[in-house]
This record gives structure tokens, sequence and C-alpha cells, in this order.
């Protein structure tokens, strides 16, 4: 058995606790019976890197992305790779990629690119693939099986025919809230190919999948949401261990539907509500998720955090490290068979920022 | 004499002003409901636009970029107690603030009519929400 690395043990070793206290990653340890198959790796998400003119980005979410790399390289133990949850540019542009990936380009691991709309739906991921390679994937990492899903497609009309431009469309989709947008989909095709890859792997074999949007339905109105998840889900369901961990949303989420356990991560840009705080929305938040704390605007980077994860013995514990708050962690309760915050869980422990209308 | 000719002209003048007005002061019709309600929907609409412009501040950032629906803006709420201005605040002052700070803008003036219009948008995404102002 391996041990559990806790947050503090990060800081000792790294020495920088000022720096990286405050940094928004995640790392991952995956614990099994051998100990020399264990191993880390960390995650970052939704930098949406954006472009003013000229050589001009906005500085508030390039501080947010800077600070995620340089404390993944300040990580002790080195994580085995890196996965970017998308959403690495705001519109799709080049300048938004290169000057995205020129940021990436610090880290000094494996990085695996999961696609997020905003890298999309200007050109359909062309440039995107140029840089980080391949829509979807899988690889196999120590015994576990990871796949990689561009869960952001949506239909053919919507994607093809609908808009005038391919600014447009970006734009279009880019609106979170904006009605002219599209609920996104993993598709046949790429289910399909789901389908075959996983057949050659064993039942007893970890999953950990990477997606964009979250593979459960959450609020349809602001694509927290996939529309075939029910689909990708019933290709999971033979896996004893299966966790979904998803990018998109900008906050804490967890919910376990059956042998599937799912986490949402952090930006490292900037935070959204839950979708419970809009008062004309029908939403269906996990039950489980005990939320973030609310944002203090005053605080530009506060509730975009990092957070580490232990994949002990195949089931993930999420640390989420904020900058401005309490670290947070949601450990898999193994009496229970979910996810579970290892402070907050219960009604009466929640405390007032955690609520939100 | 001079008493009853000026009130004679007062007399007149009454009838005068009976006759052209189209309807006593406290009703209103149906068609004025109607439009009312249109002159406020067109300043949300307008409202909507500056809460999407990436013109309103200074580097292309949009308040729907991070208050979808213009979630978490709480209008409900105000005037409120800021701690970080020392003292209570109009919700317009708030607005101001993401103005200024997120979309690294300049502040509108109170009168300005996208901050009105901004204000009606916000108002309205939050209709129905009961009043609770000081909370936080
Ligand atoms: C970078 C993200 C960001 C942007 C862009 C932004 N805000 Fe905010 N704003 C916040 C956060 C975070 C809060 C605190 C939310 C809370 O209290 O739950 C906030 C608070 C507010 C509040 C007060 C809410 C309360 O609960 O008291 C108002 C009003 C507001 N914003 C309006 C706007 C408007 C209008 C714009 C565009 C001019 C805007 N914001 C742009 C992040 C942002
Ligand atoms: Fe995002
Ligand atoms: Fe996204």
């Amino acid at each position: 058995m391996s041990r559990l690395i806790t947050r503090r043990d990060f800081l000792k070793k790294t020495g920088v606790l000022a720096t990286a206290a405050t940094l928004p990653i995640s790392i991952v340890e995956l614990a099994f019976a051998d100990p020399t198959q264990n191993f880390t790796f960390a995650h970052i998400s939704d930098s949406h890197v954006q472009h003013i003119k000229g050589n001009q980005f906005v500085r508030n979410w390039d501080r947010g992305l800077i600070r995620a790399v340089a404390e993944v390289n300040l990580l002790n133990p080195k994580p085995d790779f890196v996965v970017y949850g998308g959403d690495l540019a705001q519109l799709a542009k080049k300048s938004e990629l290169d000057h995205g990936a020129e940021m990436m380009s610090a880290l000094n691991y494996k990085t695996y690119y999961v696609m997020g709309e905003h890298d999309y739906y200007l050109d359909l991921g062309e440039y995107w693939s140029k840089l980080f390679g391949p829509h979807y994937y899988s690889f196999d990492h120590k015994g576990v099986h990871f796949i990689v899903l561009n869960s952001i497609l949506t239909d053919d009309e919507w994607t093809y025919r609908r808009w005038p431009t391919a600014e447009q469309r970006m734009l279009e989709m880019a609106g979170l809230d904006n009605p002219n947008g599209s609920p996104f989909m993993v598709g046949e095709k790429q289910r399909e190919w789901l389908r075959q890859d996983l057949e050659k792997v064993n039942k007893d074999t970890p999953l950990v999948v990477f997606s964009h949007s979250p593979l459960q339905k959450i609020y349809k109105g602001w694509n927290f949401w996939t529309d075939d998840a029910e689909q990708v889900q019933a290709l999971l369901t033979p896996f004893k261990k299966v966790t979904v961990i998803y990018g998109h949303v900008h906050q804490i989420q967890y919910n376990q539907i059956g042998n599937i356990s799912f986490h949402g991560v952090m930006a490292t840009a900037w935070p959204w509500p839950y979708p419970s705080s809009y008062a004309h929305a029908e939403h269906y938040l996990p039950k489980l998720t005990v939320p973030m704390n609310r944002a203090d605007p005053f605080f530009e980077r506060d509730a975009t955090g990092w957070q580490f994860i232990n994949l002990a013995n195949g089931n993930v514990d999420m640390h989420y490290t904020l900058y401005d708050n309490t670290s947070r962690t949601i450990a898999f309760n193994k009496k229970n068979g979910q996810p579970e915050d290892s402070s907050y869980q219960a009604e009466d422990e929640r405390i007032p920022p955690q609520v939100h209308y | 004499m001079e008493r009853i000719n000026k009130f004679g002209l007062i007399f007149l003048f009454m009838t005068v002003a009976g006759a052209a007005a189209t309807a006593i002061a406290d009703e209103f019709s149906q068609q004025d409901l109607t439009r009312w309600e249109s002159e406020y929907l067109s300043v949300v609409k307008q409202g909507r636009q500056a809460f999407t412009d990436p013109e309103l501040g200074s580097n292309g950032v949009t308040c729907a970029q991070c208050h979808p629906n213009a979630a978490n803006t709480h209008p409900e709420t105000y005037p409120k107690f800021q701690k970080q201005l020392g003292r209570v605040v109009p919700i317009w002052e708030m607005i101001n603030w993401c103005i200024r700070n997120p979309l690294e803008g300049k502040s509108l003036e109170a009168s300005d009519p996208r901050l009105v219009a901004l204000q009606a948008y916000i108002y309205y995404e939050r209709r129905g929400v009961k009043l609770d102002p000081g909370k936080h």
C-alpha cells in the first residue's frame, strides 16, 4: 500500500510554501498493492487565454495559467504527466492557442490535452490539433487505462450550416448562457471508437476518463451537460472502478452514478455560479455536492484553485487547494461507495459561504 | 363685476382643460400597461447587450463571462454593506467595481443609460426573488 500524499507533504518538499499554496493544479496519485506502480499526475483546466489586440492578452487569465504551470514544475514527488482539461483559449484564435501553448511549454512534463468548446468552434479544432494532437485517444500508464474524449461536439446542422462565418459560430458557442448555443455531445462515431477501445481492456482495470463537459446532465442552459451522457456511461458501466474528471464548470462538483465517480475541477481563470443560483433554471446539481465557497470579487484569484488527487486503489481522492479559502478534500468513501467531503459533507457541518443563492 | 369675470375665466379654463384630457389621471389602460412593459423590456435588452459587450470595459472581458444569466449579482440584497468598500452601497457601485476591475474599464455615471440598462437587465433575470436588503 502506498502512503497517500498529503498537501502538507507537497508543500514541505517544494519548500516554497507561499507559491505552492496558491497555484491551481491537480496532482493525482494512483495507489496499488505494488508501490513501485504508484504514481501521480497533475491536472490544470480552463485558462481561457484571451487576446485583446496586438501583443495584449487579458492579464487576469494569463496570471492564472502562469501560476499553475510554475506550481506543477515545483511538485515533489514529480508527477508522471499533466492533463490539461480544455478551454485553453477564449475564442480559439491562433494567437490565443499559441500564447497558451507558449505558457504551457514551460511545463517539464509530458502533457495530455482535452478539447474545450473555446478551443474548437472557430476552425473545428484544426489548429489545436497541430499544436496538441488528436481530439480523442487513450493511453495506458502503470496499470490504469486513461481515455480522453472530445465531449463538446454538437449536431451537424448547428456546426456546419447554421452560421454564416466561423467567427460567429465561435462567439455563439462561447457565450455560456447564450440561447443560440447547442448541447454538447460525444457523438456516435466517438462512442463507437470508445466501445472498440474498451473491448481490449480487462474489466478490473481502473479507468480514468477525461472530458471537458460533465459526462452527466446538470444544467442544459449552460451546457453543464452532455446530451449522450447516458450512452457513454453505459459503455463504462461494465468496469469495476471508473472515474470521470471534467472541466468546463469552473467549480467543485462531484457525484456517484453506479460504479462511476464524477469530479469537476476548478478553472485557473474564473469561477462560475452554481446553476442553482439562477432563479429561472431547472437543474440537477448532484445532491452529493457541497459547493465551493462563494467568490469574493475583491480577490481576483479567489475560487480559482488547484487540486491534487490521490487515485487510491483505483478510486479518486480529490484535494482542492483554493487560493483564498481553506482546502477541500473530496475522498472516496468505501463504506458508502461514493465521494464525500472530508469536513463539510453533513448538512450541519457546512459554513455560510457554501450557501449559494 | 371683476370677481365674476375672474370666476368665469377660471371656469372656462377648467372646462377646456377637462375636454382636452383623454383620461382621468389615475386611470390607465391595458394599452398603457403594454407600452410601459415594452419600454422596460427594451431597456432590459439594452442591458443584456451591455452585459455581453466586449467594448464596455477595455480588455474585451464581458459581465456574462462570469455572471451567466446575471447569476451571482444578487440585486435583491442591495443596498448592502460591502466590507471592502467599508460602507453600505447601492448595486450600481458594485457594477462599477466590476467594470473597473475584471473589465479594466472606467466607472459609469449613476445616470449613464448603460448603467441604468445593466440594472434593468440584472433585476429582470432575478424577477420573483424576494427582497432581502443587506443579505450576504
Ligand atoms: C472575472 C469575473 C467577473 C466579471 C467579468 C464580472 N464580475 Fe461581477 N462579480 C464577480 C464575482 C466573483 C462576484 C461575487 C459573487 C458573489 O458574491 O457570489 C461578483 C459580484 C458582482 C456583483 C455583486 C453581487 C453580490 O452578491 O453582492 C454585481 C452586481 C456584479 N458582480 C455585477 C457585474 C457586472 C455588471 C459585470 C460587468 C460589468 C461584472 N460583474 C463582471 C466576478 C465577475
Ligand atoms: Fe471554461
Ligand atoms: Fe468550456
